[in-house]
């Protein structure tokens, strides 16, 4: 493995900026975030970067690396070609705080506009609920996402057309398949899901799904199924028929 | 008048992980005004991190358990050191506070009939781990920030609180700052709860992220509030030891739990050579025993690798030093070796332990189906923390809570595996009622400017020093690396008296650090305000572990390697005296109530 590395990070905020070279030692087994703590350490004191469990848990260090979204504490050197500039480069679905630090606070501001859970009577007299693993399988997988917004940064629907006002995104198309989905749950968001959170501009490209570093089943598992919802619901011709007899 | 923005709470909450937004959902809930201060985002507090599962006696999977047993295990693990209110408290509510969770949309993995499924764990006699897999934590953090959210509370994301303000001997707020601009925020609030987490920080291989500078800690012991239990710094046995850039991360007890067993570089599972006197009797003779036990013969007694966090921490420390570690200064963690136990073993320990599958996937490129892992003890858990009253988790400092890791007293001398997310929300939930309870029967205090004007005077001087100033990452590198060396795993009088004269010179150093000049998300201006916090961390453990001159639970003294009767008598209490100076001293148990002494007795 070579012995060091140039990193080229964006450095700049909602005002502009450019990449800037940073020569840093590199050692076998390192992860990209391990470099740019280094060059935080040694060159840059005050390059910002969002970091917390560096260990794939919290989803906080999510970045571009060149050109893919991934989280950096997950992104081994090994795994990139050593001899060319490493480009490390801020999410494009967000405005720029600094650096690598964008603003995502529009993602919680989106959660809270998905109906919460209600839960159907507990079903023993102790208040408690009876449910088969195989029931609950389906939900852990989207109970596994980690919050990283890499899928946000990938959909084109944000990205490239700018529609956060009107469209919630992969991630919130898991929180709501979760929920929808949730054995106990008795609210339905299927209307919200059409009308409010306009589901039907995702034309299934799959591209939140391949960056998942959860490995979510975004498109097929969450929301490929709540497409299908949303169909029998409004679009289902003889369902149709019938509402109109 | 310096500029600021000003917000005005019944009750903060400083921290966001399960203790805080457990604190603030209780407060929420009781109709008082709640702001949360966090230092990242929200949900990415260190209870994401926690893998193995959260301890209650629901009796699901196994009903000989009920809150006496695991109030009898917390005692034992503890060394009997602990608060015996708050490990009542804590056995009694716990299966409450996990259904509640069920009731806000967690899913936790079933048992057949329907109902939680719960795990085995260190120094857990029956299996009382309700759990998800191995990411047991982050469920837990989702379904209280889902819930949290349509709650009312305010939350502040990335903010840090510099200091706690007072009126008088009380609490009136707290101040701080954002990390995206670096403005300064006062926070007036009747009621304060500190549930900041932990200190690992403070150590050089830990499995804690850059938040764990034990903010909470400091901030109480300045405000005049005592501290408990510092000596006791919980060293988890199994972190990740290779790549040395993950080395400290944590590989969940549940590997051990579902059958992983522990051997040296001869090949022989050495946590059989040396078990407690204590614990003879409930654990396992022989190896077939032993692997029984993890899966759930009711009959069986648990094999040593589940022994208590501490001893197991010591026995893979001694066997590295005796040079029969693994190539690189860990021991081997077994669990594919339960493919010759169980038909597709390969699948079932990915399902059971998806996450270190992937960690060791993608971190280390072993696939832990396959071949053994490399592990060794790594920082984890602060047992000392704030003082408080087992029943309100109120500080000596009116108007201040704590909870959570923060908070001290629940676990003595080592935390069993488990209780830490049942510690969150038994005493979140008890910390939010009892402060909103305070809120509510106070008047607003008074801000004095002067304590804003000297916080906003110290939080400017780095900048003010500018890059010329020193290096406030290398002052926390140097703290790190004689805390561990020094104060860490085993330790000796002559070489922790050489840590406190370190402690001292970098106080001093700390005062000059230094760093580029803007306030925009500078990760070095944030880490030279956090360094101060570390240092009074750091000073405190050092001084409690000095003074307690005996072994037990996590500290291990190797001038001292016994357990003494006598220091079993007291907890070590600490507090600023007068002078800025910080004051240790001996302060006896409280006496137990005879029907809990008699609790312990039966569960023997």
């Amino acid at each position: 493995m070579a012995t060091q590395a140039l990193f080229r990070i964006w450095r700049g905020d909602a005002n502009g900026g450019a990449f800037q070279d940073y020569k840093t030692p590199v050692e076998e087994g390192m992860v990209v975030l391990d470099a740019i703590h280094r060059v935080q350490a040694e060159q840059a004191p005050d390059l910002a970067v969002r970091w917390n469990c560096k260990a794939g848990k919290c989803g906080s260090c999510s970045a571009e690396i060149n050109g893919m979204p991934k989280l950096m504490c997950m992104t081994r050197l090994s795994e990139l070609n050593l001899d060319m500039p490493v480009i490390v480069e801020p999410m494009h679905a967000f405005p720029s705080i600094r650096d690598l630090v964008t603003d995502v606070s529009w993602n919680f501001r989106v959660k809270k506009t998905i109906r919460k859970f209600k839960p159907r009577a507990p079903d023993a007299p102790d208040g408690t609920w009876r449910m088969q693993q195989v029931d609950v399988d389906r939900v852990q997988e989207f109970r596994k996402c980690i919050e990283c917004f890499l899928c946000q940064d990938v959909c084109h629907v944000l990205r490239e057309h700018h529609k956060h006002e009107e469209f919630i995104g992969p991630r919130f198309f898991v929180y709501a398949a979760a929920l929808q989905m949730h054995p106990l749950d008795t609210d339905d968001r299927i209307d919200d899901l059409k009308n409010k959170h306009n589901m039907g501009y995702c034309n299934i490209t799959t591209c939140c799904r391949q960056v998942c570093p959860e490995f979510i089943t975004i498109t097929e598992n969450a929301i490929i199924p709540l497409k299908e919802r949303v169909v029998d619901k409004f679009f289902d011709p003889l369902k149709k028929l019938f509402r109109i007899l | 008048m310096a500029d600021f923005q000003s917000y005005s709470y019944d009750v903060l909450v400083i921290g966001a992980g399960g203790a805080g937004l457990r604190a603030a959902i209780e407060a929420a809930a009781s109709g008082v005004k709640v702001g949360v201060v966090c230092k990242s985002l929200l949900g990415k507090a260190h209870t994401v991190m926690a893998e193995g599962g959260v301890a209650a006696a629901l009796a699901n999977v196994d009903d000989r358990d009920n809150w006496r047993v695991h109030f009898a295990d917390t005692m034992r693990g503890g060394q009997y050191l602990n608060n015996w209110r708050m490990a009542e408290l804590h056995a009694k509510e716990a299966p409450e506070r996990v259904k509640e969770l069920e009731a806000w949309g967690a899913l936790f993995d079933r048992t057949k009939d329907g109902r939680i499924l719960q795990r085995n764990f260190g120094g857990h006699r029956y299996p009382r781990l309700a759990h998800v897999g191995d990411r047991t934590g982050l469920e837990m953090i989702r379904t209280l920030q889902d819930h949290g959210i349509h709650t009312g509370m305010e939350v502040h994301m990335e903010c840090t609180v510099l200091t706690l303000l007072l009126d008088g001997g009380r609490i009136a707020g707290a101040f701080g700052y954002n990390r995206e601009k670096g403005n300064f925020i006062l926070w007036s609030a009747k009621a304060v709860i500190i549930a900041t987490g932990g200190i690992g920080r403070a150590f050089k291989i830990t499995s804690n992220s850059w938040e764990y500078t034990g903010d909470g800690h400091a901030l109480a012991y300045r405000a005049g509030a005592e501290l408990l239990d510092m000596e006791f710094v919980q060293f988890h046995p199994t972190g990740m030891v290779w790549p040395i850039s993950v080395r400290g991360i944590l590989v969940t007890e549940g590997v051990r739990g579902e059958g992983g067993v522990l051997r040296n570089s001869e090949g022989r599972r050495f946590m059989f050579d040396d078990i407690p006197e204590n614990y003879k009797s409930q654990t396992a003779d022989t190896e077939e025993e032993g692997w029984r036990y993890t899966q759930g013969d009711k009959n069986a007694r648990r094999p040593p690798e589940l022994l208590t966090r501490d001893h197991v921490a010591r026995c893979i420390n001694r066997e590295v030093k005796a040079g029969r570690g693994s190539p690189h200064g860990g021991v081997f963690l077994d669990i594919a070796w339960i493919k010759e136990r169980l038909p597709n073993g390969a699948d079932h320990i990915k399902r059971k332990l998806p996450s270190m599958y992937h960690q060791f996937k993608q971190l280390a490129e072993i696939d832990i189906t396959q071949v053994p892992m490399e592990v060794g003890p790594t920082t984890h858990y602060m047992m000392g923390g704030v003082l408080v009253d087992g029943d309100s988790q109120a500080s000596t400092v009116p108007g201040l809570y704590a909870a959570g890791e923060a908070a001290a007293g629940l676990h003595g001398a080592n935390r069993l595996g488990g209780n830490s997310l049942s510690d969150l929300i038994v005493f979140g939930q008890r910390a939010g009622k009892y402060a909103a309870e305070y809120a509510r029967n106070s008047a607003a205090a008074a801000i004095d400017d002067g304590q804003v004007n000297a916080a906003i005077a110290t939080a400017l001087s780095p900048l003010e020093n500018s890059a010329a100033g020193e290096n406030p990452y290398q002052i926390q590198y140097e703290l790190q690396d004689f805390m561990q060396d020094l104060v860490g795993i085993v330790r000796t009088e002559e070489e922790m008296e050489r840590a406190l004269v370190s402690i001292e010179k970098l106080k001093t150093r700390a005062v000059r650090a230094g760093v580029p000049n803007t306030r925009h998300y500078n990760n070095g201006w944030h880490t030279a305000m956090d360094v101060p916090n570390m240092l009074d961390v750091s000073e405190a453990i050092t001084r409690a572990a000095l003074l307690r001159k005996e072994s037990r639970g996590a500290q291990f003294r190797e001038d001292y390697p016994d357990k003494d009767a006598e220091w079993g008598k007291y907890n070590i209490v600490i507090h600023r005296g007068s002078n800025g100076e910080m004051v240790v001293e001996k302060r006896p148990l409280r006496p137990m109530p005879e029907e809990l002494k008699q609790v312990i007795e039966e569960m023997k």
